[in-house]
């Protein structure tokens, strides 16, 4: 047991040495969680809005102030001359152009209809979409508050409730996701490479010389990656609950016990790919590409994974850092319980698994 | 009557198809400096692994400081020091570090350790230098010192491979009267070198040709044996005949 201490002291020594990279790995969550939160979001936030108002009328004046009240939208440039709209788009300061026909107010109030043009720049798909849904959501609106004296005769109303984030706030998604990317990073990069690392320098020989068991010295490698690992964790949670308002509505010690699954997960992987490979760059390489890669594309926390072809849907099933966004997000943002989430651990224990008994089992061959 | 510290029967390793070991008998005794020579790929680094218990031979027999190479490997790493191709130390470490680390997965105890690092770095003259890293030092002092950390624990066999690739003459020669002097304690030295000036420092030496041991003896001996004037031209009248190259 000394000699283990011994063991993890060094690998200790080994980290705390190499203030850059330390650096870097204390403040790459940091600064993750700031550029998702603040700079990097998929919200629409105000667009800017071209107006061509021709019939300039008291309908169409409340529904233009409506717009510039709402905080998706931001009126740029009003006009009356509708061949302006196409050559504001070609210079791309617009997404988004509404346009109001002559007689608007005059055609709702007698013709009980009236037209509203809404175009919008659909070279961002997305985008398009949204904006045009918010200046829908806002027009409805409108017509609601004029009928409100009147009771029309058959009408369907919805209600719309957003569950668990009420406010579609995006932190809700990409917080257990970028803890995800961490982990993932830290784990499997740092130890595959402080792995390879001994063994380029032909440490790794006289460890394997010395009375230990070549298991120990693989798990006393992952110890100080662990703890790292609990401390990034602890600074993205902290983080995402007083600067970013998003509160951890489960057990937080399930989160915490789920996260060291998840760690152990990643440092698995770390020692498996240190078995294959031989050469640091290597190492980095295939943690980058071959884990980092699939994380951000399969996670599910960019890209939907509902949306994807049935094959790929199926890889997806693979990525260990799926199960965990799941996992995360349902106690982090539903407050669920071990019961919603036994069979995402149960999976993500399973793959742990295989992967230890494979990367062990490619270790003993290189032994002997 | 001194004692065989290292005995091996027809130790034999193979790769598959492959023999990297091929049957090879020897016997070192306790205080010996045993020279293990043979061209690169004749099988000297096999050998030794299996010696240390990284190894396990495919057929024959060993035994290292009397523990059996198949079933007691954990006991021979306990009682073995071992110095990889040219130094084996943690170059972020400090050298106050890598010698508590290394004493320290020896199972030294807190103060054997400290009596140890101040005799060690005594014995080196690095008492201005025990908190540089390891990198920052010249080559040959990292030897020196890998080797020394290599029998902190005071082994009853050392096993150095190629110890002293790439130093000067000088620094070669300290090296190897810090060799003589762990064997005035007892230590047996089993070395592997490409140099054929350091084999005439040997006790004994062998010479490995294609996985066997070709010749076997004092260096004196063996020159008279092949005629020869130095184990330079010793080791080329036998490794000439070698059919596996690098």
């Amino acid at each position: 047991m000394k000699q283990f201490l011994a063991l993890i002291k060094k690998e200790f020594a080994h980290v705390l040495r190499d203030r850059k990279t330390l650096l870097i790995l204390f403040g790459m969550p940091v600064v993750q969680i700031l550029i998702f939160g603040f700079a990097l979001t998929n919200e629409v936030k105000n667009a800017k809005v071209l107006v061509v108002d021709q019939a300039n009328d008291i309908a169409s004046r409340q529904i233009i102030d409506k717009l510039e009240a709402s905080r998706y939208f931001e009126i740029e440039e009003k006009s009356n001359n509708v061949h302006e709209v196409e050559s504001t788009f070609k210079q791309g300061q617009v997404k988004l152009a509404v346009v109001f026909p002559l007689n608007f107010h005059h055609d709702l109030l007698h013709q009980n209809s009236a037209q509203l043009q809404v175009i919008a720049d659909a070279s961002d798909p997305n985008t398009a979409a949204t904006l045009t849904n918010y200046v829908n959501s806002i027009v409805q609106d409108y017509t609601t508050d004029l009928n409100r004296s009147e009771v029309m005769p058959y009408q369907v109303t919805t209600q719309v409730r957003m569950l668990y984030n009420p406010q579609l706030k995006g932190a809700h998604n990409f917080v257990p996701g970028v803890m995800a990317l961490v982990l993932m990073l830290v784990c499997v990069m740092m130890t595959a490479v402080s792995i390879v690392k001994e063994k380029e320098t032909r440490t790794m020989e006289i460890l394997l010389a010395s009375p230990f068991k070549p298991i120990l010295v693989i798990v006393a490698k992952t110890v100080p990656y662990l703890l790292l690992s609990l401390i990034n964790l602890v600074s993205i949670l902290l983080l995402s609950v007083f600067v970013l308002d998003l509160p951890v509505n489960g057990s937080v010690l399930l989160l915490f016990a789920e996260s060291t699954l998840f760690i152990i997960t990643c440092l698995t992987i770390g020692i498996f790919i240190s078995v294959k490979t031989s050469s640091q760059q290597v190492a980095m390489l295939i943690s980058l590409m071959g884990m980092l890669l699939p994380t951000i594309l399969f996670s599910g926390f960019m890209f939907p994974i509902e949306n994807m072809p049935l094959p790929l849907q199926i890889i997806s099933n693979a990525i260990p850092a799926k199960w965990f966004y799941i996992i995360a997000k349902a106690i982090m943002i539903k407050g669920l319980g071990f019961s919603a989430i036994w069979r995402e651990t149960l999976i993500l224990a399973g793959i742990t698994l295989v992967l230890l008994m494979v990367s062990l089992k490619s270790f003993k061959i290189r032994l002997s | 009557m001194r004692e065989a510290v290292i005995k091996t029967d027809k130790l034999t390793k193979r790769f598959g198809e492959f023999i990297a070991t091929n049957a090879i008998s020897f016997e070192v005794q306790q205080g010996e400096i045993f020279g293990f020579l043979g061209a690169n790929g004749a099988g000297k680094t096999t050998a030794m692994r299996m010696l240390c218990g990284l190894l396990i031979p495919s057929s024959g027999a060993g035994t290292v400081a009397g523990f059996d190479v198949y079933k007691q490997t954990e006991k021979i790493k306990k009682s073995i020091g071992y110095m990889s191709q040219k130094f084996s130390l943690y170059e972020d470490l400090t050298v106050l570090e890598n010698i508590r680390f290394f004493g320290g997965i020896y199972g030294l105890s807190n103060q054997q350790l400290k009596a140890k690092s101040i005799e060690l770095i005594h014995r080196l003259n690095l008492q201005k230098d025990k908190d540089r890293l390891v990198g920052t030092l010249p080559l040959g002092w990292k030897q020196k010192l890998s080797f020394l950390v290599a029998v902190l624990h005071s082994p009853k066999v050392v096993f150095l491979d190629e110890p002293t690739g790439g130093v000067d003459p000088v620094t070669r020669r300290q090296f190897w009267e810090l060799i003589y002097e762990s064997v005035e304690n007892s230590i047996t030295v089993f070395v592997t070198t490409h140099y054929m000036d350091e084999a005439e420092y040997c006790n004994r030496v062998s010479i490995m040709v294609d996985g066997k041991i070709e010749a076997l003896d004092t260096p004196g001996n063996l020159k008279e044996k092949y005629g020869a004037t130095s184990m330079d031209e010793v080791f080329y009248q036998l490794a000439r005949g070698a059919k596996r190259g690098e």
